[in-house]
């Protein structure tokens, strides 16, 4: 037995899975402090499922907390840059291509300093550690503590960064430091930007994740537990806590997995309307599409492997505005419950339009009854064309292809859109998110350095894909749905004999399970 | 055809140059940050038509020397090209009035154009090659001998410069200046072959910045309308889409100053038609199921498949769904002259170029259905 739980902007859902089976679901809205809200979720399904929480395999947790928190700007933390590579990169500083509001809300701390290497493995110039400490004298005197560390081809050689995290610890033992080089590939301004990412959401990753803990610790569960990442396979928590970037578009992947899993079907559109946004999503052969070229998150480039998705301000939440008419971006969100006319508040959303409409029963429909029958017909339509244009927009193709429509919001959404060939809506739509964090599939990785003086590319290639294999299939994965999903290979030209880093990820479907 | 470039053009001059770059010639997504702050200070850059220039103007080829897979970690310092312009000027003891774009394709198209705004110099609609090469011999302005490679100056990301004043041929320019720009961390500053704006008029590819645009622009406009990107592009340039597929493999290595490799291409409607194509900087092989499909000089573009956004070599993955796009080359390549440099014995490969019909668009528009 597992329990998936998705912690969105909006609800907490949680399901409890046997095998294939759905035993219990339920939704409830997100706490401010998010433990109330998962403790709520979890004593729900418990009690429904009846389910022992000592036979528990492992609770899966997926959270668009983090993407959100980018996305909103919301408790970013003042985070410095320091990049290794002078005299090379200054006309293109950290931060250079970031939106504004962005770059502001984490202070545009950016320093330059000579260290860096050349494709060859050369030094560009030599790492001067005084250097550094005035840095880190400036950082420490400005009170940062979040650093994020890039230095020119430090896939290849991280030595610099090291050096200069080293320096940060001696005068600031308790800083948050991310190393570019742990997280990402080729592309130094890409690579910096998830490294300066990932250190604006440091100290809220570790609030968050012991939230996470306090709550099952509540619940007297001692079971295994995860947090999915954006290629759809699970992390350990502790870890999510160091690398929450990790995390991102890790809700699209897992609402997509989740309608694969309830719909049965390999090829659809996904349409997951939340309450805040609706991203639209297209299944490839029972995966998510991935994008091709650089993603951006809120506005900042990146070069991590994605789910191709499209977000659209429109939402269960959503704010109706009458003149003139406007829907969204703004959600009443997680106060849904609070603010929407339908309970008592006095907000109109689209939650209140689609009860005035009589496409679903919540709340009390009295409470909207006076709303003109235009105005709900009007934004009702502007809806359906929200979403049809969306769809239209993900579509490769003219030709008709089925839609599931998951998510909480999925009752604004009408049994037609155009250009599809039928909707579905199967059962337990609305937590399909959290089956896809039920059904995370697990990964297996190498990278490490092969010498091409002693064996053949093909033979290196071979070899590296088998490690990954084995270690997915060791850390649970079923052999028979092992794919390769990544193959990336540096070649370290600085090093004898041809050496070339190779690094392969493989994924599979948890054995015994699904 | 355009008269200038200004910060609105950017987008789509790096869309357009990314297509015509045939995976070489640097992202321009970088460059164009640069040239994007560069045209906040100066409002836009003047594009002097390659017809009406003054024929006694003395121009300059510029551009960026080096490996693409180097460019995307050592970032720019913002100077190497201007420094090499200004070495030159003061070999020489002469003022530039036009700078000249060596290649359309790639970040290449760009750096000419920031180039001008430092100098304060307008640079010329048209270039040297109508796509992206990796090696500096395979300029059309070289094909009749009166304009040669050298004099040549070179600026690092830094400090150091280096002029090379008389070389034998334009092979020699290439083999001193590769190796220079290799010690410089494969990634330098490169002005040489100067000219007279006769020659520029005679020698260029012409119009190649106002193609790069239109074609750039005709892809946003497409993604807008939902059309079929790939098809969209092969049209525009009188080309076809060779292949839509999965990359199912990559090889490379950054050897003797270059981004060398191969990657296959596995078709999504049937997986046993597989694309095989070698690249040096740029794609100049293309082989399906053995059998030579495009070769240089003409062209191979690799974009992805739904958004026709170009995919330059060092940024191929496993993996990534793409459109395989051939377009038939500028006609100026295409002479017995040129193909003995341009051609795929250049590039060491026993093929006979067998030509796509038809030209690359002349006049600076694309073509329409």
């Amino acid at each position: 037995m597992r329990i998936g739980i998705d912690v969105g902007g909006t609800n907490t859902d949680a399901v409890v899975m046997d095998g294939k089976t759905v035993v219990a679901t339920t939704k409830t809205p997100t706490t401010e402090n998010i433990t109330d809200g998962i403790v709520t979720a979890l004593s729900a399904v418990v009690t429904e499922s009846g389910l022992d929480v000592e036979n528990l395999d492992g609770v899966m947790i997926g959270t668009t907390h983090f993407t959100n928190a980018m996305v909103e700007r919301r408790r970013l933390e003042q985070t410095a840059c320091i990049r290794l590579g002078l005299p090379a990169t200054v006309c293109l500083p950290p931060l250079v291509d970031w939106p504004d509001d962005i770059a502001d809300a984490l202070g545009r701390h950016t320093y330059l300093g000579h260290g860096g290497h050349e494709f060859d493995g050369r030094e560009i110039s030599a790492f001067d550690r005084n250097e550094i400490r005035d840095i880190v004298d400036s950082i420490q005197s400005k009170g940062i503590n979040a650093i994020a560390i890039s230095s020119v081809f430090s896939p290849v050689n991280a030595e610099f960064e090291e050096q200069t995290a080293e320096t940060v610890l001696e005068v600031m033992p308790e800083a948050n430091i991310t190393l570019s080089s742990t997280i990402g590939r080729i592309g130094l301004l890409e690579r910096e930007n998830a490294a300066v990412m990932n250190a604006c959401l440091r100290s809220l990753a570790v609030s968050t994740v012991s939230g996470f803990k306090k709550a099952l610790t509540e619940m007297n569960i001692t079971a295994p537990f995860f947090i999915s990442q954006n290629d759809g396979t699970l992390m350990n928590a502790d870890f999510a806590a160091d690398y929450p970037v990790l995390t991102f578009a890790s809700g699209p992947t897992n609402s997509m997995r989740g309608a694969a899993f309830l719909s049965d079907l390999k090829d659809a559109i996904v349409v997951d309307v939340g309450g805040t946004t609706t991203d639209v999503g297209v299944l490839q052969q029972g995966f998510p599409r991935v994008a091709a070229t650089a993603v951006s998150i809120g506005g900042v480039r990146t070069n991590f492997r994605m789910p191709d998705t499209l977000s659209i301000g429109l939402g269960g939440g959503s704010i109706v505005g009458q003149d003139p008419m406007t829907i969204g971006p703004q959600s009443v969100g997680f106060q849904l419950t609070e603010k929407a006319q339908v309970f008592g508040g006095d907000v109109l959303t689209a939650t209140d339009i689609a009860v005035a409409g009589g496409r679903v029963v919540v709340g009390d429909k009295t409470l909207v009854s006076d709303l003109e029958a235009n105005l709900v017909e009007n934004v009702n339509q502007k809806i359906q064309e929200m979403v049809s244009v969306a769809v239209d927009r993900m579509k490769t193709s003219a030709a008709l292809v089925p839609a599931v429509i998951v998510g909480g919001g999925s009752i604004l959404v009408q049994d037609h859109i155009e250009g599809t060939s039928n909707i579905l809506k199967p059962e337990n739509y609305s937590v399909a998110n959290a089956i896809g964090a039920a059904i995370a599939q697990v990964g297996g990785e190498t990278d490490r350095v092969f010498s091409l003086a002693e064996m053949s590319r093909d033979e290196a290639l071979a070899q590296a894909k088998n490690e990954a294999t084995e270690r997915a299939v060791s850390a649970g994965a079923n052999a028979d749905t092992i794919e390769i999903v990544d193959v990336e290979e540096v070649p370290l030209a600085y090093l004898p004999g041809n050496a070339t880093r190779i690094m392969v990820k493989a994924v599979g479907d948890l054995a015994g399970g699904i | 055809m355009k008269s200038k470039i200004t910060i609105d053009d950017v987008n789509a001059l790096g869309i357009g140059a990314g297509i015509l770059g045939t995976g070489g010639g640097g992202d321009p997504y970088l460059e164009g940050i640069q040239l994007r702050r560069e045209l906040e200070k100066h409002g836009s850059q003047t594009l002097l038509d390659p017809q009406m220039i003054d024929e006694n103007v003395l121009a300059v080829v510029v551009g960026m020397i080096g490996a693409p897979t180097a460019g995307i970690e050592k970032l720019r310092e913002g100077t190497e090209i201007i420094r090499a312009v200004r070495l030159l000027e003061r070999h020489l003891g002469q003022k530039f009035g036009a700078i000249v774009i060596a290649e359309i394709g790639g970040a290449n198209s760009m750096g000419p154009l920031v180039t001008g705004l430092q100098a304060g110099v307008p640079t010329v609609d048209g270039d040297g090659m109508g796509r992206a090469f990796p090696e500096l011999q395979m300029c059309s302005f070289l094909l009749q001998g009166d304009v040669t490679v050298a004099p040549l100056a070179m600026a690092d990301a830094g400090v150091a410069t280096a002029v090379i004043p008389k070389t034998k041929t334009a092979v020699w320019s290439e083999r001193l200046a590769r190796n220079l720009a290799t010690s410089m961390g494969a990634t330098a500053g490169l002005a040489c072959m100067v000219m007279t704006g006769k020659q520029v008029k005679e020698y260029c590819v012409p119009y190649t910045v106002s193609l790069a645009c239109r074609l750039g622009e005709r892809v946003i406009q497409a993604r807008a309308k939902n059309e079929d990107v790939s098809d969209v592009i092969a049209r525009s340039l009188g080309g076809k889409v060779q292949l839509r597929g999965k990359i199912t493999d990559v090889f490379r290595r950054t050897t003797r100053g270059w981004a060398q490799g191969n990657l296959t291409v596995e078709s999504f409607s049937d997986s046993s038609v597989r694309l095989e194509i070698n690249f040096q900087n740029e794609f100049l092989i293309a082989k399906e199921n053995g059998n030579v499909v495009a070769t240089v000089p003409d062209m191979i573009c690799i974009v992805v498949e739904e958004t026709g956004e170009p995919i330059p070599t060092e940024r191929l993955y496993y993996g990534a769904r793409v459109a395989v796009i051939v377009v038939p080359g500028a006609a100026v390549l295409k002479t017995s002259d040129a193909l003995q440099v341009v051609g795929p014995r250049a590039f060491g490969y026993d093929i006979e170029f067998s030509p796509l019909p038809g030209d690359l668009p002349a006049s600076g528009e694309i073509l329409h259905d």
